[in-house]
């Protein structure tokens, strides 16, 4: 029996996506006309209870980032959406925007009621770019029909959807990038403070929010009966998109409950493993997660359970590796993007990834020595300890559970 | 010192198709991500040529190491030539275990050329490069903005390079 | 401002809200390391060996650029934080090409000091980096990328000090680079040479152009005579190469070093100061009187002259056309003093010590000279006449004090005050206010053209009439003048533009680390030199009433006009896009 449920994407394949009147036929923009009758706090406090953390992987609660946003004093504020989803294995927010796109916007308008901004950006990956008119027209229809504009329902909210472009770098996930490369400039990320909800895109507060995160918004606000809040555990409530990928027979993007193991998901959903082969490793979050055993598989999938199993939900993928492919390959494959998308700028980062692929690669051949392992040791924990962002921080994170749970694979020859 | 040659890659009619993109983006230097993407989509070897990276210095509020800087962060951007079409192979970890080296090296036969070489009749260079969120479709292909999935066999690559005049 | 109470190293400590971590800690004479940070320019925080432990945070913090919060608990002496910064320097050495021995920097580098404050005694990690080709081919300045700690310093200061932005960041990850666009050496792109991304690298990446060793070869040369004029703002600045206070007035033991080299005389860049007065204020008369072309620019910033070719191309008729002192000192060193001391052209060479980089530029431009013989045949910074001091063995702390030679070593006051931001403006108008109404000065002090601000008006009263004049230094500032000059809204009669923040006391070429405090304290010296002054006016100086006398006759005199004015020449851009507007 499935364990998906149908909460956030119950309309994916229930209307038109190219037309605003088949997706108003099955009750869209009906969050938005509640939404403009309450205020801005009781919008986000509705979001509160339902505790949605960040949905894009920083886990932020999305509830107290709307309030703290609404609270910032200023005549000129700004939403982004962002759409620049780069974790490998992870694809279920162009699977959200391919199959509702109209409430994304719904969801962005909302949010933009909510902290009274003016201007809502969404940033979407250049490798998204044929989504690019479906997201047009859909703004465009939007317009047509007074839910972007001036006087949005009557209600004196002037807001206006820009869409954006990113242009091939990962690092645009960061907040502070993201809103660089907006800005027409390369993407690095800022120095924090200041911080982006003071002074982001233009130097204005802005609220940056994932695309799934957005799209629970008119689902939990027209959630009367409270089904969301049943959904789930204490400690993660409600439902949550996978990106199930790897050797699995059935890779796809599925709705389940928090609270479902990840042997449901893997053997459940995603159908199990290819010729039925062996499970090596599962990596949790994308590139940027960390790495489990098999061992994992009987762990409910929420937040608390997998951050004791030493792993974490990030972005909500999860690769499936079977037993084919060796763990230093996974390893250097994994260091071979960060390699790639590190912006260069600051020291732990640059010279860190370029440090640890040269040792990855004695590590494959077999020539390490106890220091290289010393070394990769050190130089991970620099990264996590003192990198600028997020891509830093978190570029070892595969490596350093590596080392933790296949230690046998680091042996020296 | 100017630089005047007789073979101009910025002809008057590419100059006028660059204007007509800074007019759609409000000749606003800081929307130049958007323009430099544009700007490539509508030049046949899909690149930003050093004399384009110098006009738009000279036509928008923007410094020229700023459009360098763009050119050469971004991956989507490129400062070389390349084909008509791009095939664009992702070398990420799904697309790894789902086998994309017989993939590669597939099209390095049927095309006959290399890693970031150029067919002889400039139709197809090989790119490798990150992961474009086509996961569930892997391994997988993009070229030119589409996405070709479930690339497992022969035939079906073969299929591909053929709709792809 | 309110007060905030924070704990380092268990330490309590009172510091004003908005306080970064790094200035708190200097207040407890802490030295956090530091590579990115430069107290001039906005902050970076990407070179990370600044992080510090936070109690409450669970990654370490930037100290550069976290600001402190009541409470805050800092701890920059844990093993994870000592473990963090040698990793980090460990890091940035495995990418540094190693060859301190024969490095410009070698004893005068961040890196070093870090190095050898962290005890760093073998490489750790694997040599990543690579030998990469050098670019000198401008008389100005050499860049080794190699040797880059890619610390953005360069960057800021030419994009939003200078506002020149010819070096960018390009490129991610292993391909980062600090570099110009499409990696075209300097002169190829819009640097105009001014040299302060060399005065801010904290190692050898970008060095000014070395010509110690030719002064030694043509101070040995038994058939030279070798001459050296040393501009104002060394004597203010080279005190720091040897452990004296910031802003020590070393004038004597300057010039009995320079004597002690081995140069034939020792003369001052002060008295071609006074000269380029003469001349430059006379010209502004004249402007003003026959309609000529106004605002009158000054030129004696070679940087600046540059930046107009090359970017101001179509207002280059408002610069003067008086040369600069450099150049003035060094056509009369081929002219006048020939004649006067008895010695052939051909046998003197003239040697120039200067806070500027880009001087090094001015000297080789063709027009600076005549038949084969250049005005200045070798420019020093006055980080290369430090070392020469040095070279030669000289302590130069206990050198006696010795004096300027005749007749090319006299300046006034007036001629001093030429490096600081201001001084040139304060110089012309003492000559041009007394000239122009014929009455003496009650007073002599122009203090409204003084000070640090980027931009300075000021309406003076010229008896009758009155004039309207700015000042602008760092040419981010200058560019607010061009933009008002090129859209015609200002009345601006004469304008004085230094191309580098403060003046020639900030010049590119003056010691590393000279700060805007040091720079402060530099300008105060010269403007004491001047006050304690016998000669205060340029046209009171009796060597300069000599001079024109017995040779120019008077100033914009035909001789002088050949000698010691010169003409200017727009500098075509990169690429010329006039085609498309052809038929």
């Amino acid at each position: 029996m499935s364990k998906a449920v149908c909460f956030m994407t119950k309309n994916f394949g229930k209307y038109d996506v190219k037309s605003i009147g088949s997706y108003m036929a099955i009750g869209g923009f009906n969050a938005l006309k509640k939404a403009v009758n309450m205020t801005g706090e009781e919008i986000a406090d509705t979001l509160a209870t339902a505790k949605i953390k960040g949905r894009g992987g920083a886990g932020y609660d999305m509830g107290r980032k709307w309030s703290q946003a609404k609270s910032v004093i200023a005549d000129n504020k700004v939403v982004v959406c962002n759409a620049d989803e780069g974790e490998p294995c992870t694809f279920k927010d162009r699977t959200l925007i391919e199959k509702d796109p109209f409430n994304l916007i719904e969801g962005m308008i909302i949010a933009g009621y909510t902290v009274d901004a003016q201007n809502g950006y969404i940033y979407l990956r250049e490798e998204y770019s044929h989504l690019r008119p479906l997201i047009l027209d859909a703004i465009k229809q939007a317009k047509t029909y007074g839910f972007l504009g001036e006087n949005i329902l009557g209600k004196g909210f002037n807001y206006n959807i820009h869409l954006y472009s990113g242009a091939g770098a990962y690092v645009c996930g960061e907040g502070t990038a993201l809103v660089e490369s907006i800005e027409g400039k390369s993407g690095r990320p800022r120095m924090k403070p200041p911080f982006i909800k003071q002074c982001g895109l233009y130097n204005l507060p802005t609220c940056v929010n994932n695309v799934e995160s957005l799209s629970l918004v008119s689902s939990i606000l027209l959630d009367d009966e409270k089904k969301y809040l049943n959904y789930g555990t204490e400690g993660s409530v409600g439902t949550k998109l996978v990106s199930v990928g790897g050797n699995v027979k059935n890779p796809g993007v599925f709705e389940i409950p928090f609270g479902v193991t990840v042997r449901d998901i893997v053997y459940g959903l995603a159908g199990g493993i290819v010729d039925d082969r062996e499970i090596k490793l599962i990596q949790f979050g994308g590139a940027s997660g960390k790495i489990a055993t098999k061992s994992i598989l009987d762990t409910p999938y929420t937040y608390e359970d997998l951050r004791k199993a030493g792993v974490g939900v990030g972005s909500g993928a999860i690769l499936v590796v079977d037993e084919r492919t060796s763990v230093i390959d996974f390893l250097r494959t994994t260091q071979e993007f960060f390699s790639h998308e590190s912006c260069g700028q600051c020291t732990p980062c640059r010279e860190g990834n370029r440090h640890i692929k040269l040792l990855l690669k004695k590590v494959a051949e077999g020539t390490h020595t106890t220091d290289d392992l010393a070394s990769m040791r050190k130089i991970a924990k620099i990264m996590a300890m003192s990198s600028l962002c997020g891509l830093g921080e978190t570029a070892q994170s595969a490596l350093v559970s590596a080392m933790k749970n296949f230690e046998e694979d680091f042996q020296i020859k | 010192m100017a630089f005047g040659t007789n073979d101009k890659v910025l002809t008057k009619e590419l100059a006028k198709q660059i204007d007509l993109i800074l007019f759609a983006h409000e000749n606003d230097g800081s929307k130049l991500v958007g323009i430099l993407l544009d700007i490539q989509e509508v030049i046949p070897n899909h690149y930003i040529p050093t004399e384009v990276a110098y006009y738009l210095a000279d036509k928008l509020d923007v410094k020229v190491t700023t459009i360098y800087d763009c050119i050469t962060f971004y991956s989507s951007i490129s400062d070389k030539p390349r084909a008509k079409y791009p095939i664009q192979v992702c070398n990420s970890i799904v697309c790894k275990i789902n086998h994309n080296d017989s993939l590669f090296e597939t099209l390095k036969e049927l095309l006959n050329i290399d890693l970031n070489e150029i067919t002889y009749d400039g139709r197809f260079t090989l790119e490798s490069v990150a992961c474009f969120g086509a996961c569930d479709v892997a391994p997988a292909v993009r070229v030119n903005g589409k996405v070709y999935g479930h690339l497992t066999t022969k035939e079906k690559i073969a299929d591909m390079l053929n709709e792809l005049i | 401002m309110s007060i905030v109470n924070i704990k380092i190293n268990n330490i309590p400590l009172q510091v004003e809200k908005g306080t970064k971590i790094l200035e708190a800690a200097k207040k407890i004479h802490i030295d956090i390391p530091h590579l990115c940070y430069h107290p001039d320019q906005t902050i970076k925080a990407h070179c990370r060996i600044c992080t510090v432990e936070v109690v409450g945070s669970r990654r370490l913090l930037a100290a550069c650029s976290t600001e402190v919060w009541e409470g805050m608990e800092i701890h920059t002496d844990t093993k994870l934080v000592r473990d963090t910064q040698v990793g980090i320097l460990e890091l940035i050495l495995a990418n540094h090409e190693q060859n301190c021995l024969s490095c410009a920097r070698n004893q005068n580098c961040d890196l070093q000091n870090l190095c050898s404050r962290f005890n760093i005694l073998q490489p750790q990690l694997e040599k990543v980096s690579e030998a990469s080709v050098i670019e000198d081919n401008n008389p100005s300045l050499v860049r080794d990328l190699s040797k880059c700690v890619k610390c953005g310093r360069c960057v800021k200061v030419c994009n939003e000090v200078q506002g020149v932005s010819a070096l960018t960041y390009a490129g991610r990850s292993e391909n980062f680079a600090v570099t110009t666009a499409y990696n075209k050496p300097l002169l190829e792109t819009d640097c105009i040479l001014c040299g302060q991304c060399s005065s801010v690298c904290p190692v050898g990446a970008i060095v000014e152009r070395d010509n110690t060793q030719k002064v030694l070869d043509v101070l040995q040369d038994p058939s030279k005579h070798v001459i050296v004029q040393v501009a104002p703002s060394v004597r203010v600045a080279i005190g720091d190469e040897f452990g004296l206070s910031r802003g020590a007035i070393v004038t004597g033991k300057m010039v009995t070093a320079l004597k002690m080299l081995g140069f034939d005389k020792v003369f001052d860049t002060n008295f071609a100061a006074d000269v380029t007065i003469m001349e430059e204020g006379s010209e502004l008369l004249d402007r003003i009187k026959n309609n000529g072309k106004l605002p009158m620019i000054t030129s004696c910033s070679s940087g600046w002259v540059n930046y107009m070719e090359k970017h101001y191309g179509d207002y280059i008729d408002h610069l003067s056309s008086a040369k600069s002192p450099q150049q003035i000192f060094g056509a009369i060193s081929k002219s006048y003093y020939p004649e006067v001391a008895g010695i052939a052209v051909k046998d003197i060479v003239t040697v120039s010590v200067m806070p500027c980089v880009a001087k090094k530029f001015e000297a080789d431009r063709p027009e600076m000279g005549r038949d084969g013989i250049k005005d200045v045949d070798i420019v020093l910074t006055t980080r290369e006449l430090s070392k020469l001091i040095k070279y030669v063995g000289l302590d130069f702390v206990n050198l006696d004090e010795g004096s300027f030679d005749s007749p090319l070593g006299l300046g006034s006051g007036a001629g001093a005050i030429f490096g600081a931001s201001g001084g040139v403006m304060e110089a012309a108008l003492r000559t041009v206010a007394e000239v122009y109404t014929g009455t003496e000065l009650k007073e002599l002090n122009f203090k409204e053209v003084r000070g640090w601000e980027g931009v300075k008006e000021a309406e003076i009263s010229l008896g009758d009439t009155s004039i309207k004049v700015a000042i602008a230094h760092g040419l981010g500032n200058a560019k607010k003048i061009m933009e008002a000059i090129s859209t015609g809204t200002c009345d601006y009669t004469f304008v004085e533009i230094m191309a580098c923040p403060g003046g020639c006391i900030g010049g590119g070429g003056q010691p590393i680390q000279s700060t805007t405090d040091i720079k402060k304290l530099r300008m105060d010296a010269l403007y004491d030199i001047d006050q304690t002054h016998s000669i205060r006016k340029s046209h009171e100086n009796p060597d300069v009433t000599a001079l024109y006398k017995n040779y120019f006759e008077a100033p914009l005199s035909h001789k002088a006009h050949k000698l010691l004015h010169t003409s200017y020449k727009k500098i075509e851009k990169q690429y010329d896009f006039s085609y498309l507007n052809k038929k």
